[in-house]
């Protein structure tokens, strides 16, 4: 069973998802990072694969890729670095990024990589869910490797049930139609949570994009299954020496009932 | 019962291979060129783009549309921009050649086509806020000045380098009442302007539309930036066909940024073979100096700004900063009916670097008085590497004038 599955099955309420880019702040720290969240009990990990353009990203993420690729981070590298880190990481993990360099990675060796090393699944927002359907659902399927889509409060009905019937694992509610990393109001985005429960979708429902601390995950939990923390964890990483302690503090901090 | 008409079979054959040939150049439903273009954006995206490719069709054909439109660009623009025979130019390379004056546009390019197009549609779509990138500055007065005659507001996104090398279109774009945002991020140039027009338009997904300055970005852009600017080779067509007796050139010469007034000037003679279509990249300090923007020259196909393309990009598939003396030129990536034509060979891409660009505008400034745009002057750099015949017609898309360029021209001719 794939682990997202699982993990959904086991736990339905105040799923924390947590974002970091591969590469950042140092070269080599993906698998400390990884340690670390898993030993503060984080759900689930969204690793980013950085891109020099990508376009859904606030400034922070956006500096965060900046630093990862001057770092020498790429996706070759990443797949190296994460060779065996199933014998120490049980939670499932997530690549997420742009297109191109999967793209230029090849889409079968990406998949298979993926399969090899251990992913669960993946986000690639600019692939469009249309574009999936016809050209990759059968390569992700035959690794059984789900692939994540996107929605909006913008987001027809209509389409929510054609990308609730192509998601595997969850779906991903982009809060408010936004760039990361923005401020915003949680509880505006009520009949839009709402919406999406009322809706019965086949797939569980993790919030992202503007959620930053305590509050707003609650918020989010109230109506979904749990929610992804990106830009304000990057911020909390460049600020701590003490790495793993900090990242402690901070899941501990978000999960606190 | 339906009339029959006969078509001679010579004829016959002929409309069955134009209009296989019009398929092959034509975007495709999906907005696909072969195997390029498409819509790689982000849901967040999806329903603008989707609104855009649902009504621009019906939007653009509607007459009353096409009535204002065209009364626009001709007691407004000034349309249509003259043919003009350039006689002592055409002398020194020994043949015939014309110059498509879209330098004597108002606002002084070509852009202007599309930005009178655009504003017409993002009234007809409700919109009540502009955004727009520009490299050269362009594309940024052309929107600018389309949305004080509008009275919309308007944004518009410029790399921090190009506000510095286009100094005066900053100004005339906020004398017009646009806000200028710099793009900080990454060559702070074109690409990065158009990253940040994108951020602008996903934070703003209901009352803003997103007025795309060439042939580039997801579907329908590439294929409605072609139809705004496809009044270039309309015109010079039926110009050609008063001036030579001919409506078709031997060569069509135009310079390749993102490509549209390139597209603008092949959009009516895609489907004539014997037109010779000739795209100029910028090659910068040469394409192989790792200083270039000759995307076809040292790309492959990737995605850039929600198109598949022709891009330049690392091995793992980072996308390479640009570099051209010429700031509308300074782009990593190219429209992808022009990464179609070169695919099939339709059309042949050369470049110039930024000394043969400033050369040839020199020259064109001495032999014919006009000192055009550093971007016109690509597409007349390559006139002396061409091996033209006596009787051939060449037409060259002056596609903007020079002024913006002074400082450069100062600077860079005095030595
Ligand atoms: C005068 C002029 N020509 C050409 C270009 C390049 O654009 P495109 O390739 O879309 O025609 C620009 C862009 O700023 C321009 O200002």
């Amino acid at each position: 069973m794939n682990r997202i599955e699982k993990l959904f099955q086991d736990k339905e309420q105040r799923i924390l998802s947590i974002y970091f880019t591969a590469g950042f702040p140092e070269l080599n720290d993906t698998i400390r990072i990884l340690e670390s969240l898993q030993h503060a009990d984080t759900d689930m990990v969204e690793i980013g694969i950085p891109f020099s353009d990508s376009l859904a990203d606030g400034p922070v993420i956006q500096e965060a890729n900046m630093r990862a690729l001057h770092n020498g981070m790429s996706l070759k590298l990443l797949f190296a670095q994460l060779r065996g880190f199933r014998d120490k990481i049980n939670m499932p993990v997530i690549l997420m990024g742009s297109l191109n360099p999967v793209m230029q990675f090849g889409i079968e060796s990406f998949l298979r990589s993926c399969k090899d090393t251990g992913i669960d699944g993946v986000i690639l927002p600019d692939l469009p869910v249309d574009e999936y359907e016809k050209n990759y659902r059968t390569l992700f399927e035959s690794q059984d490797i789900y692939c994540i889509f996107l929605v909006t409060p913008e987001t027809s009905n209509e389409r929510l049930r054609k990308i609730d019937s192509l998601s595997g694992g969850f779906i991903y509610a982009v809060s408010s139609s936004s760039t990361t990393g923005k401020e915003k109001d949680m509880n505006k985005q009520e009949g839009y949570f709402q919406k999406l429960r009322q809706m019965d979708l086949k797939n569980p429902v993790l919030v992202g994009f503007g959620i930053k601390d305590k509050n707003t995950f609650d918020t989010a939990c109230q109506y979904t299954n749990g929610a992804v923390i990106g830009t304000a964890f990057i911020k909390a990483l460049q600020t701590g020496n003490n790495v793993e302690e900090h990242i402690n503090s901070f899941i501990k901090g978000i999960k606190a009932r | 019962m339906p009339l029959e008409f006969k078509l001679n079979p010579s004829a016959q054959r002929k409309n069955t291979i134009d209009f296989l040939k019009a398929g092959l150049y034509k975007v495709s439903p999906l907005g696909y060129y072969g195997e390029f273009g498409g819509a790689f954006i982000p849901e967040m995206l999806y329903p603008n783009v989707e609104e855009l490719a649902e009504k621009y069709l019906g939007i653009i054909q509607e007459e009353a549309f096409q009535k204002e439109f065209r009364e626009l660009l001709r007691d407004y623009v000034g349309r249509p921009s003259p043919l003009y025979l350039a006689k002592r130019l055409s002398e020194k390379y020994k043949t015939n050649i014309y110059l498509k004056r879209e330098d004597l546009n108002h606002t002084g390019a070509h852009k202007i086509n599309n930005t009178i197009g655009q504003i017409l549609l993002a009234k007809r779509l409700g919109k009540t806020r502009i955004i727009a990138e520009t490299g050269a500055g362009q594309h940024g007065v052309a929107t600018a000045t389309v949305c004080a005659l509008m009275d919309l507001p308007c944004v518009v996104y410029m790399g921090e380098v190009d506000m510095q090398r286009q100094a005066p279109n900053v100004a005339r774009m906020r004398m017009l009442g646009a806000e200028v945002r710099a793009a900080t991020s990454g060559s702070k140039t074109l690409k990065d302007a158009t990253n940040e027009a994108i951020r602008d338009w996903i934070n703003n997904p209901k009352d803003t539309h997103y007025i795309i300055g060439s042939v580039v970005g997801p579907h329908p852009y590439p294929d409605m930036v072609a139809r705004f600017q496809s009044v270039i080779s309309e015109e010079i067509r039926k110009q050609l066909q008063e001036k030579t007796g001919n409506e078709l050139p031997d060569y069509m010469i135009a310079c390749v940024g993102g490509g549209s007034n390139a597209a603008g000037s092949f959009y009516h003679f895609l489907n004539d073979d014997k037109v010779k279509l000739i795209g100029v990249e910028a090659a910068g300090d040469g394409v192989a100096s790792g200083h270039t923007a000759a995307t076809t020259a040292v790309g492959k196909p990737g995605i850039i700004h929600g198109s598949r393309t022709m891009l330049m990009q690392t091995e793992d598939g980072q996308i390479e900063e640009a570099h051209s003396i010429s700031a509308g030129l300074d782009y990593p990536g190219v429209g992808p009916l022009h990464a179609h034509l070169f695919k099939t060979g339709r059309a042949t891409y050369l470049n110039a670097t930024d000394n043969e660009a400033l050369q040839a505008a020199l020259e064109l400034t001495r032999l014919e008085g006009i000192i055009p745009a550093l971007e016109s002057a690509h597409a007349l750099a390559k006139l002396k590497d061409i091996a033209f015949k006596p009787d051939e017609v060449i037409v060259v898309c002056l596609s903007g004038r020079g002024d913006k360029d002074m400082d450069t021209y100062i600077k860079k001719l005095e030595n």
